[in-house]
């Protein structure tokens, strides 16, 4: 019998127990949420398991949840089991006042543009991140779009006419 | 010589205005000059997206470019006269295109190809560039998205109509110094 989402989830909580919430399997995906200080040690975890074998960082973002009070940033890891083809979603949650969180880049060198575009959209502070600014926006830019609370128009525009464009 | 057989139609450019002797052709120098840049416009292709295939259409060979004397694509700014603005520019590329255009030589005509070269597009968003005329000067807009083939021959030739009337004294004049001043290009 190979390794299925019963087994991790099972080796999870008997290695972390409750500190590991929201416990779901949308898509055959098993996702589930841990403390932020604690996301380092889940994925070393993880990875160092020698029937887990969680080696490999698919995708790394976040996403803005404003109504979410105090645990408005929400940082997910996408990883994948490469000798099994298993896929795992480990959502970490940070307040959006410190969104600080520990960079992966010690564990999987892929993590570091991808932190840096986490970074350059949602504003997520990675701790220890070799070289941490902005990728794809311009340099100068002070604000983080992605967050939801800013327009997706370009306010620097001065010849839309609000009238003309319904507004 | 084999006598050319089947090409017997060839177009060619229609002498400009003056007094004609045998073997020799009287006219103003503005008229010559103008008739030898506009049937030889070098083009300088800056094509980021999708404009940037249709151009490639355009050059292939059903809808030649060739034949308006842009045979020659150079790749590098220091060899071409038009440069042709297609596709989307992002704000981190303005700084990129303006360099490209500082690097031309006088005289250099622009155009922008397609809606996003010329307003920023659909994508009125915060990382595009609302049209590049916010970095350097445009002298023709080729509106569509994507234009089609005909549509960027049509603006080539207009700018053909531009080059051929320009004045030899443009660029050194009070306008468009204070153009390139408003661009901030010295």
């Amino acid at each position: 019998m190979g390794l299925t989402n019963e087994i991790i989830k099972n080796r999870l909580t008997e290695k972390f127990g409750e500190q590991l919430t929201e416990w779901a399997v949308p898509y055959e995906l098993l996702t589930f949420t841990a403390p932020a200080d604690m996301n380092l040690k889940v994925m070393q975890f993880l990875f160092d398991e020698e029937e887990l074998r969680f080696r490999f960082l698919t995708d790394l973002t976040a996403v803005h949840y404003p109504e979410r009070k105090n645990e408005e940033l929400c940082i997910v890891y996408h990883l994948h089991n490469l000798v099994d083809n298993i896929r795992l979603r480990l959502k970490v949650h940070v307040p959006v006042e410190k969104p600080d969180v520990f960079t992966a880049t010690l564990l999987f060198s892929g993590a570091n543009w991808m932190e840096r575009e986490t970074y350059d959209f949602f504003g997520v502070n990675f701790i220890g991140h070799p070289n941490l600014i902005r990728i794809l926006n311009v340099d100068e830019m002070d604000y983080f779009p992605m967050r939801k609370e800013y327009e997706m128009e370009d306010p620097t525009r001065r010849d839309k006419d609000d009238e003309m464009f319904g507004r | 010589m084999r006598p050319v057989q089947y090409n017997t139609k060839v177009k060619m450019v229609e002498l400009p205005e003056g007094y004609s002797g045998a073997g020799f052709h009287a006219t103003s120098f503005d008229k010559v000059v103008g008739l030898a840049r506009k049937n030889s416009l070098w083009p300088l292709p800056f094509a980021t997206s999708c404009c940037g295939i249709e151009f490639m259409a355009t050059m292939a060979s059903n809808y030649d470019l060739g034949r308006f004397g842009s045979e020659r694509m150079g790749f590098t700014p220091r060899q071409c006269d038009m440069l042709l603005v297609a596709g989307t520019i992002a704000k981190k590329m303005g700084p990129i295109l303006r360099q490209v255009y500082l690097q031309m030589a006088e005289p250099r005509w622009v155009i922008a190809i397609g809606a996003c070269a010329s307003s920023g597009g659909i994508f009125d968003s915060y990382p595009v560039l609302q049209g590049i005329d916010q970095v350097i000067p445009v002298d023709v807009y080729v509106p569509g998205c994507p234009p089609r083939p005909e549509g960027i021959i049509d603006g080539i030739l207009k700018l053909q109509d531009l080059v051929q009337n320009e004045s030899l004294r443009r660029r050194n004049s009070a306008p468009y110094k204070a153009l390139l001043e408003s661009y901030g290009i010295q």
